[in-house]
């Protein structure tokens, strides 16, 4: 049992690495700030989440998990919040998205001119 | 297992910084710092279990919660400053 | 009186996983200041079922385990395309309705909107959204409206 919590939590971290390394490279990829906030999201929840889920499994039972719970969910809340503040906030100030183009829900999903 | 983690953090900390330095405009930087304090986040509760110490948690708690205040302090006051700062910046 | 009491039960459970001192002296410094921050809450009238949503309490479990599957799918798919490069994105703007009727189911599809990669909420005004998607296939999955219908259910 020891060594299986092992083999996961092993993975969950790898994984979680990796995916907080994707977002870190997108951050310096991608071409402008609003796609760069997606990226800084994939670090905000899998990568995040994925490392806490890892030590969970080290933690065993007790206050430690309780904490563990914790950090992810103010964590996954804060990072939601602030991405959403950040993007309105840019949005506010005048710095427009280079998009390919619109679409309006009302008009069924069809591209309208951007 | 767990340096390894700590040792990828880190890397990913010092991309954030590079487009904290490189911008271009103000709130790529705000993104990057907002991204550099959720690895710290991370950081913090991967050390303490490096070092078998898991009181750390406190202070990545405590470090949640101070990254996002910092985060829409920073957000309002830039706000209230205006469009002009941004695209001084930019 | 309800949400009070809400309010007090997750202050005191917050209080007991982050001390770890479990002394008579210590408990009752937890009462004592469980008590006065539910009483500043209550004076600021902040004590209702908008930070307590007591009613979404059975219903909100199911949405997440669903909201955890298509973040985990959004995820692989922008992962994708950090490694593919800066050509393989697409982004777009799109505007939406929300056809939630209180203002919490509104935050509640706004923010996981956002909390999935690929979409980021820009704003909300009234009941309409305008989302930043990184790809045309996340704006057309947003467009088919199937969170804004789960969001809808849940908050019955």
């Amino acid at each position: 049992m020891e060594i299986l919590f092992d083999i996961v939590s092993w993975i969950c971290l790898v994984a979680g690495s990796f995916f907080c390394l994707t977002g870190g490279i997108g951050l310096l990829r991608f071409p402008e700030f609003f796609s760069r906030i997606h990226a800084a999201s994939i670090t905000d929840t899998l990568g995040a989440g994925l490392i806490m889920i890892g030590l969970m499994f080290q933690a065993g039972w007790g206050l430690v998990l309780a904490k563990l719970i914790l950090i992810l969910l103010f964590s996954l809340i804060a990072g939601t919040t602030a991405s959403h503040a950040m993007a309105k906030a840019a949005l506010k100030s005048g710095l427009q998205p280079q998009v390919v183009g619109t679409m309006d829900s009302e008009t069924g999903g069809a591209p309208s001119k951007s | 297992m767990f340096t390894i983690t700590a040792l990828v953090i880190l890397v990913v900390m010092a991309l954030a910084l590079v487009r904290a330095f490189k911008g271009p405009t103000l709130y790529d930087r705000i993104l990057a710092v907002n991204n550099f304090g959720t690895k710290t986040v991370l950081l913090v509760a991967v050390m303490g279990f490096l070092y078998g110490r898991p009181e750390f948690l406190d202070i990545a708690i405590v470090y949640v919660l101070i990254n996002f205040i910092s985060v829409i302090g920073i957000l309002r006051f830039f706000e209230y400053a205006g469009k002009k700062n941004a695209e001084e910046e930019a | 009186m309800l949400y009070v009491l809400a309010l007090s039960t997750m202050l005191s459970a917050f209080w007991l996983v982050n001390s770890g001192h479990y002394t008579p002296l210590i408990l009752s410094f937890m009462v004592v200041s469980v008590i006065f921050v539910a009483y500043l809450c209550h004076r600021m009238d902040v004590v209702d079922g908008e930070s307590q949503p007591l009613n979404l309490t059975f219903s909100i479990p199911g949405y997440w385990l669903w909201l955890i599957k298509e973040v985990v799918v959004a995820n692989i798919d922008v992962a994708r395309r950090v490694w593919l490069g800066p050509k393989s994105i697409s982004p777009m703007v799109i505007n939406i309705k929300a056809s939630q009727k209180t203002d919490l189911g509104m935050v509640i599809y706004a923010n996981s909107i956002t909390l999935t990669p690929g979409t980021v909420t820009l704003d909300l005004q009234g009941n309409r959204l305008k989302v930043h998607a990184l790809t045309k296939e996340a704006a057309a999955g947003l467009i088919t409206g199937e969170m804004d219908r789960r969001v809808s259910r849940v908050e019955g």
